[in-house]
């Protein structure tokens, strides 16, 4: 490595262009955090009943099979946008009720093909999951995925 | 091995070890329900093993960074660590950690977020786990000597911790969970981890080649400044289609693309020091490991990364097999073989013997890295398959599935291989050797 560059200079560009790059990075998610509360998802539709399917996302750990926004496991089909899917769009009392059973018929039991657990909950657990689906599915992820299949 | 207190890295180690292998028994159970999806359902269903794996992957990894300081601090600083008994209530409290999290799990204990999944009172563990070390680490170097190697692994563990604090935050947006989410996984794994890596290896060179410590310094600073210049807005690639604004699409593909260059630095700087220090160390194993994962950390971070990262690429390929074949490649290369670099090199010391069971050793390093390579081939073979029929022609998920199978039972394949190899390298690194096989005493370090 050439002479010119001392150690030390080597050491205070490190620590210069670090904090120059941290700074620039925490303005850019600051923007962005304003940018997704404001723009690309609906804080207003992210009711009580939303948040409340998310914990039940969470609580069953739906993530280590599925992909959501595509991250996630690759075990089980992408569910950002299973309400499209399930035609949530043009008939949404359709797509919850056919969401809800799906639920209901697991596991499906059917020899070589993957398995989703039962997770036993109630009529109320299931809307409020299915509405945490639905709003995830709205909000506005520049075109993914490239189509419905996910 | 110059200062006792040295001798508490044995704890990890071997702690780390313990856990590795039940990473890769879990892995090869994941591998298995892929192939033969009824096994097991009712009982420990794939979300649960899944989580087992990757928790128990990161949680060896930092274990083995732990001891990997303690091992690498009192040389440094030349002094004795500031508590060897705070290390060691350390270490038990992070194992206690672990297993109860890994039990918690198999019963339905667990939070939801990715890698995220340890249930509060054990994230809180983890801190206390954390302040701990770095009281003491920071203690030791505080009373030594202060070289490069010992600055860079410092500051690093500290933004480990730090980092880990989002871990709490877990907003209902679900948007701006994500974008926070990444601080922890990127910020790790392509910013601060990245910089315990070249640190490390940067120690293992000063031992092992007897290059002068002003050089290969200088090149530690050149390393881990790339490596944050690139990586820190390199987060950008996981900001493509999470609700983030478009303009990360020009952030990320510009300075994800550049992440590969610090990787290719290491790759440079451990041959070149090998070459330039040509000393002939006794521990060939610890060498090879340590020239294995510069290598290895550029395929499976840099290309396989690379291959992906641009958005009009990531677009189709997101969140499918190839994904899962850059994390394999990638943790392996870089992290996993980053460890079992250090621990070879430091376990003849700690024993206070020769470096002992090389061959069985590097039998294990090239079984397992063939395995490790081959699983990403076929992963990679699946995900592109995958993208093609799915994301380009529109076909159903499971359909696809079907259609990959073959894959699926390839990996399991390599999969078992890599447990062999597993076997044999903690094997070697474990159980000491029969006397008859007792060679030249090792030389002392380059120092
Ligand atoms: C040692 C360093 C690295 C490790 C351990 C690593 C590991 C991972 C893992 C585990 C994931 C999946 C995360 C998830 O669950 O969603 C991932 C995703 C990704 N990585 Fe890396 N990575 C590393 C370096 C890199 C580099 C240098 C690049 C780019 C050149 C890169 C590009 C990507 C991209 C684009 C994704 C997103 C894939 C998707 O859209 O599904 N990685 N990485
Ligand atoms: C016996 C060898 C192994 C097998 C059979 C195996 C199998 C698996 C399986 C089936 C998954 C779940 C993928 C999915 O969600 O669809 C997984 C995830 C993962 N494994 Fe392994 N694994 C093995 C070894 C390893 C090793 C050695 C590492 C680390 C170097 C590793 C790191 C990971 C990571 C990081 C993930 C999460 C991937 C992601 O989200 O992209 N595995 N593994
Ligand atoms: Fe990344």
């Amino acid at each position: 490595m050439s002479e010119r560059l001392t150690k030390s200079a080597a050491r205070n560009i490190f620590y210069g262009g670090t904090i120059f790059f941290l700074v620039i990075f925490l303005g850019l998610t600051l923007h962005s955090h304003n940018y997704i509360v404001n723009e690309s998802t609906n804080e207003d539709t992210l009711t009580e009943s939303v948040v409340a399917g998310k914990h039940i996302w969470e609580r069953n750990s739906c993530i280590n099979c599925h992909t959501l926004l595509g991250e996630g496991a690759y075990f089980a089909p992408e569910l950002g946008n299973v309400w499209v899917r399930y035609g949530g769009k043009d008939d949404p009392e359709g797509a919850r009720d056919m969401l809800k059973a799906w639920m209901q018929a697991q596991p499906s039991g059917i020899e070589g093909r993957r398995q989703m657990p039962q997770f036993n909950l109630t009529d109320r657990e299931l809307d409020e999951l299915v509405d945490f689906l639905k709003w995830t599915s709205e909000i506005d992820t520049q075109n993914w995925p490239p189509n419905e299949a996910g | 091995m110059k200062y006792q207190s040295q001798k508490v890295a044995l704890y990890y180690i071997y702690g780390a070890l313990a856990l590795f292998a039940a990473q890769i028994l879990f892995g090869v159970v994941a591998g298995t329900v892929y192939v033969l999806p009824n096994l097991f359902s009712e009982i420990l269903p794939f979300n649960v093993i899944r989580m087992i794996h990757t928790n128990a992957l990161i949680v060896w990894l930092l274990m083995g960074y732990f001891g990997a300081a303690y091992y690498l601090l009192p040389e440094e600083c030349e002094t004795e660590i500031h508590s060897p008994k705070l290390a060691i209530i350390q270490f038990w409290l992070f194992l206690i950690a672990a297993g109860a999290a890994v039990v918690g799990y198999i019963f339905g204990i667990h939070e939801g977020r990715e890698f995220l999944e340890q249930p509060l009172p054990i994230k809180v563990g983890i801190v206390v786990v954390a302040l701990m070390f770095l009281y003491n680490t920071t203690m030791t170097l505080l009373k030594g000597r202060k070289t490069a190697v010992s600055n860079v692994l410092m500051v690093a563990l500290w933004f480990v911790a730090l980092l880990f604090l989002f871990a709490f935050y877990n907003p209902s947006n679900l948007a701006v969970d994500k974008m926070y989410w990444w601080y922890v996984v990127h910020l790790w794994v392509e910013g601060v981890w990245e910089l315990i890596m070249a640190s490390i290896l940067a120690f293992l060179m000063i031992k092992m080649t007897g290059v002068d410590r002003e050089v290969v310094e200088k090149w530690l600073y050149v390393m881990v400044s790339l490596t944050l210049f690139t990586g820190i807005l390199g987060t950008g690639h996981h900001y493509y289609w999470i609700g983030t604004p478009g303009y990360w699409q020009w952030i990320g593909n510009v300075f994800s693309t550049l992440e590969v260059v610090p990787f290719f630095a290491m790759v440079v700087f451990c041959f070149y020091m090998v070459w330039k220090g040509g000393r002939d160390h006794p521990n060939k194993s610890a060498l090879l490991w340590s020239l294995g994962c510069s290598v290895m950390a550029f395929f499976g971070a840099g290309v396989w990364g690379f291959m992906h990262t641009l958005s009009s690429i990531n677009y189709y390929t997101h969140g499918t097999q190839v994904t899962a074949a850059h994390g394999h490649l990638a943790f392996y290369g870089a992290y996993v073989m980053l460890n079992l670099a250090i621990f070879t090199y430091a376990l003849p010391y700690l024993r206070g013997r020769e470096p002992y069971n090389q061959q069985l050793n590097m039998w294990g390093f090239w079984i397992t890295t063939s395995g490790m390579a081959f699983m990403t081939f076929t992963l990679t073979f699946a995900g592109v398959v995958q993208t093609h029929l799915q994301r380009v022609l529109g076909m159903n998920y499971m359909d696809v599935q079907d259609q990959v199978a073959l894959f699926y039972w390839m990996r399991l394949g390599s999969g078992i291989a890599v447990l062999i190899g597993v076997t044999f390298i903690i094997w070697a690194l474990v159980v000491p050797p029969r006397a008859a096989s007792v060679r030249a005493k090792i030389s002392q370090p380059a120092e």
